[in-house]
Order: structure tokens, then C-alpha cells, then sequence
């Protein structure tokens, strides 16, 4: 029922390259959406949900499943298609994108039936209180399944993701992992020039959380972040995963212009040429 | 008394609230309470003395309140959470409308400090916009009892009955109570406390009592006036409105709130839809409030009997 997991670099990174043949191919044929951070959290998702989440994708709504919160809504895509990926629902249905009657919203909306959608989201900083939330029933119920919970860094600029951070830490919430992707972009160009938000791990931990560093587009690296993060479990930890925007397409990698694109057909075709050359 | 009813003795509809929050954790063993610091303020505490594991206390951040209610809700739990409502409705409408609404979940909203009859707290307490932002989020449920009675009624059936986001908008001041347990609480079924035949007064929360009192007051002139209580502003009973322009041929609503996108906002929606009548709102006209005695600040703002008596002879002259 559940998931086989496998903890093979090797047999990750071929998911991983296909997850992004997936997204590009999806954002070509929906004509919108966010390409950029889509593939920059590609190494993530597939670890996660190959390798660190207790999911049973015949089964969606498994009580004792691991949770995953994505909050931050625009890199959609990423979590689609690893979900078609991991047996969720067919991967031919990412082609319906962003299209009317589709089950794959712009941004997530559990009301279109979505099997392994844990949330709707969209409006940046609001996740980490809903993982607050799962995290505290679970703690009521004495279950031990772990909540996980996908930000952005853009998105730590909104003070409720703080408000949430302060909460977790303070019930002692040690079945929350968030998962910062830092990649250091947002719309307006760098976040250090939008809105700085270095030190930033000072700033989880002086909000009481256990902060781990990995680079997020290594798969060995984020397997062993995972495996502390599940080691020692006295309070919430935040894996703060340095990204590159547009990882694995060598010619939009880490251009913020690439944040809220899909390619063109042609673009698609060049894309995948350089996803297969990496 | 106001026509039949008496007046059994003032009391806050927080009480009511608070009560029926009490009992619906008797009743429910997934009721979990958020508190944004000023639980027995916003009535939780009886809540909060017989469940001390079931509350969970998240200081004054509503956006977060909020977020954790929706995830505690798609965990199965029944989160209420209940802060003023002006911090309810505005502070956190972005998570109402995301997290909750469009998760379409069972969480309750607890909308305290409704109306001028907040009193010497001033403008920034008083909420007068809170129905107009809940009634116009698609899945939202929105109840405005009419006593501590009805309130904690109100409760129950939001814990109990629904299934989706439901907002329970209530007060501070103590005011009549009037209405009775056995009566029951009917989601979306407005209660008719006065049959007549000349004009239908609508009213909502606190103004029901206003508006028996009008009735009163128009009676003695001749004036025969219908008198709902419209505890459910969404869904709203279309039904009643119709019934209550086919049958009467004017209405007057009454609302301790703006004018703008109210209860009589709500009710106009149906009454031009269906069977246009003359109409008259009495509510707040587009500005804020101030500090001062309750009772002071309604008839400064025209939120009273007499009020709703005057509007009631012009629109029946107009309706003529």
C-alpha cells in the first residue's frame, strides 16, 4: 500500500529528471505559470516523495500518511507532476494544467478533487499555520505522523509565516520539518535587494526552531538533511535548502525572469535538449 | 416587554456564546478553542476552565489563528476560534477567504465586539463591516443571534449542524434577552416574533429587540408591522423576504452595522430579484463610530426603536 521508498541517489535523480520533462512540458502546454521555482524545487519534491514521506498514493487520504503542506502555491507544477509521478493520478493528465475543468489549478484547489492535495493555497504565508494546526491534532491524538511544509523565501517577507513560526516553536511542535527554498530570487530581482532577509537561519533559530543548511538541488546532501531532521526530535526544524531558479536548464538557471514564465513550444524543445545535456 | 415578549433580564450575547461553547465541548469531544489572548473577553473562558487541553492559546497573531483553525479542521477537528470582530473579519480575511473558505472547512469564527454598543472603546473595536466581508466569501455561513440566549443556541448549531465555515457575529453589551431555548435554532429560517400586515421589519442581533419595541410604537399609531428576526444572514431566507413583500408591500431592515453591504444590503438582493417593494435601512451610514455609553452611541447613530418606528411610517406612505 504504501510507497516503496528508495534512499539511491542515482535512482532519485532519474525521477528528478523526469519530474522536470514533466513540468516543462506541462507549463508549455498550459501557456502560464511559474517554470523557474518549479524546477528549482524539483530535488526536493522527489526526495520527499520518494524517499522521506510515509505516503500510500492508492490510498490519498491514509490517516497515518505524512502530511505535505505546500505553501508556497506557485511552484504547483513541481508537486503535480511528482504526484502523477509517484502513481497519485496519470501523468498524462499534467497536460491539463491551469485548463478549464482540470483538477491542476493555477495555484492548488482541493474543490477540483486533486488526489494528494493536502491544501489550497496560493496567498503567500499561510501554510506554516495550517501545518501548525495538522501538527497540533496530530500531537492531540498521539499519531506520529510528521508534517511537512514547503515555503518559499519571497514568501517569509509576509509576518504571519512568523506569527506560525513563533506558534510551532512554542507547542513545541517536533513533527514539523518546513522546508525553506532559497533560491534567493523573487519577482522584483533578489531578495536581498526586494527585502533582506539574511541572517536568515539566525532568525528561524532565534524563533526557537532547529535550522539544518543543505544545498537543495543535491540529492545526497537533502537525504542526509531529512535523516537529521528525523533524528533528533525536540523542536520544529526548518531545512533551509539553497536552490537555483530554473535548476537543470542551464540557459534560465537562476534568472529571476523566469519566475512567473512558461516556455513556448520552441522554448519547450531547447529546454529539454538542455535537461538531457546536464 | 416588547409586544409578547419580556425581557428576562440583560445579558451579553458573548455569554450565550461562551455557554454554548461550553456545551458544545460537553458534546463534542473534537471542539478544540484558539485563543488570541483575550479568551474571557470574547467569552471562552468556561471553555477554556473545563477543557484546558482543548485550548490552544496562540497569542495575538489572528492570521496564525486562523491558518491553525483550517489545519486543525482537516484533521477532523472543530476549531472555534473567537477574537473582536473587527480583527476576525479584517486582520485575518485573507486566511478566512484562502485557508478556510476556499478549503471549505468546518471551522467556526467567533465575531465578539460587534456594534457601536462596544462603547468606550472607540472606533478601531467596534465592528460595523464584519457581515458585509463574511456574507460575500462563497461557503461561508453567517449568524447574528439577536440575544445570549439565541447566542448560545447559535453555537450549538454551528458546531453540530454545519459542515463548512460558519461566522457567529455577537456583542458585548448587556441587552434583552427574550427569546427562548425551545424555539430552537434553524440555519437559514428567519424566526417571524410578530405577524402584521402593513410593513416587515427585518432586523439582525441587537436591533430585534429594537425593532419589537418599534412595532410597539407603530401599533399605537395604527400601523401594523411584521417583525422578523433575520439570525442567519447567509444563507438568507429568501422565502421569508418574499412572503414578507407580498404580504406587508414595505420593508425596513435594522442592523447595528454599514449600511453598506449589511443585512439590508442582503435583503434588498432579494427583494429587487423577486418582488421589488419600497424599502428603508437603518443601520450605520457609512462612517465609524466613537467612544461612549452604549445606549448613548445607538441613539446618536440612529440605531434604536425610534428610529426604526420613523422609517416604518415613511416607507408605509411611500408603499401607499
Amino acid at each position: 500500500m504504501q510507497q516503496e521508498r528508495t534512499a539511491d541517489p542515482v535512482k532519485l535523480q532519474q525521477i528528478a529528471h523526469a519530474i522536470r520533462r514533466s513540468v516543462i512540458t506541462s507549463l508549455m502546454e498550459a501557456g502560464s505559470g511559474h517554470l523557474g521555482g518549479s524546477l528549482g524545487l524539483t530535488d526536493v519534491f522527489t526526495t520527499l516523495y520518494f524517499s522521506v514521506l510515509n505516503h500510500a498514493p492508492g490510498f490519498p487520504r491514509w490517516p497515518g500518511r505524512d502530511r505535505l503542506v505546500l505553501s508556497v502555491g506557485h511552484v504547483a507544477p513541481v508537486l503535480y507532476a511528482t504526484l502523477a509521478h509517484a502513481g497519485y493520478f496519470s501523468v498524462d493528465e499534467l497536460n491539463t494544467l491551469r485548463k478549464q475543468g482540470s483538477r491542476m489549478q493555477g495555484h492548488p484547489g482541493r474543490d477540483h478533487g486533486l488526489p494528494g492535495l493536502e491544501l489550497s493555497a496560493g496567498s503567500l504565508g499561510q501554510g506554516l499555520s495550517v501545518a501548525v494546526g495538522m501538527a497540533i491534532a496530530a500531537k492531540s491524538d498521539m499519531k506520529d505522523h510528521r508534517v511537512f511544509c514547503v515555503l518559499g523565501d519571497g514568501e517569509l517577507q509576509e509576518g504571519s509565516v512568523w506569527e506560525a513560526a513563533m506558534a510551532a516553536a512554542h507547542h513545541k511542535l517536533d513533527n514539523i520539518i518546513a522546508v525553506v527554498d532559497r533560491n534567493g530570487l523573487q519577482i522584483d530581482g533578489k531578495t536581498e535587494d526586494v527585502m533582506k532577509l539574511e541572517p536568515l537561519g539566525d532568525k528561524w533559530a532565534a524563533f526557537g526552531w532547529r535550522v539544518l543548511h543543505c544545498d537543495g538541488n543535491d540529492i545526497p546532501q537533502l537525504l542526509d538533511a531529512f535523516d537529521r531532521a528525523a533524528k533528533v526530535r525536540v523542536k520544529p526544524t526548518v531545512i533551509i535548502a539553497r536552490t537555483m531558479m530554473g535548476k537543470g536548464v542551464r540557459s534560465i538557471e537562476n534568472n529571476h525572469l523566469w519566475h512567473g514564465k512558461a516556455p513556448s513550444a520552441e522554448q519547450a524543445k531547447v529546454f529539454l535538449e538542455e535537461l538531457e545535456n546536464n | 416587554m416588547a409586544g409578547q415578549y419580556l425581557n428576562r433580564g440583560d445579558k451579553p450575547t458573548k455569554s450565550g456564546f461562551g455557554e454554548g461553547l461550553l456545551e458544545a465541548g460537553k458534546q463534542f469531544p473534537g471542539v478544540f478553542c484558539i485563543a488570541a489572548d483575550i479568551t474571557t473577553s470574547v467569552g471562552c473562558n468556561f471553555f477554556a476552565d473545563a477543557f484546558p487541553d482543548r485550548l490552544i492559546s496562540l497569542g495575538i497573531a489572528e492570521q496564525n489563528c486562523v491558518g491553525v483553525a483550517a489545519g486543525l479542521a482537516l484533521e477532523g477537528k472543530i476549531p472555534v476560534f473567537a477574537t473582536y470582530a473587527v480583527f476576525a473579519a479584517l486582520r485575518a480575511a485573507d486566511q478566512i477567504r484562502v485557508s478556510v473558505c476556499y478549503n471549505n472547512l468546518h471551522v467556526v469564527i467567533g465575531g465578539a465586539h460587534a456594534g457601536v454598543s462596544v462603547g468606550p472603546d472607540g472606533a478601531t473595536h467596534q465592528a460595523l463591516e464584519d457581515i458585509g466581508i463574511m456574507r460575500v466569501l462563497p461557503n461561508m455561513t453567517v449568524l447574528s443571534p439577536c440575544d445570549a440566549t439565541q447566542a448560545r443556541l447559535a453555537v450549538l448549531a454551528a458546531v453540530g449542524q454545519c459542515r463548512g465555515p460558519v461566522y457567529i457575529r455577537y456583542g458585548r453589551e448587556a441587552m434583552p434577552d427574550f427569546t427562548f431555548s425551545k424555539a430552537g435554532f434553524s440555519i437559514g429560517r428567519a424566526d417571524m416574533l410578530r405577524e402584521g400586515s402593513n410593513l416587515t421589519i427585518i432586523a439582525t442581533g441587537h436591533m430585534v429587540w429594537e425593532a419589537l419595541l418599534a412595532a410597539d410604537l407603530l401599533e399605537a399609531e395604527g400601523i401594523s408591522a411584521r417583525v422578523l428576526n433575520m439570525h442567519t444572514i447567509k444563507p438568507i431566507d429568501r422565502e421569508a423576504i418574499i412572503r414578507a413583500a407580498r404580504e406587508t408591500g414595505a420593508i425596513v431592515t435594522a442592523e447595528e452595522h454599514q449600511v453598506n453591504c449589511g443585512l439590508g444590503s442582503a435583503v434588498a438582493e432579494v427583494v429587487v430579484t423577486h418582488l421589488p417593494v419600497p424599502m428603508a435601512f437603518v443601520g450605520m451610514p457609512d462612517r465609524f463610530g466613537e467612544s461612549g455609553a452604549p445606549r448613548q452611541l445607538m441613539e446618536k447613530y440612529g440605531l434604536t426603536a425610534a428610529e426604526i418606528a420613523e422609517a416604518g411610517r415613511r416607507i408605509v406612505k411611500v408603499a401607499r
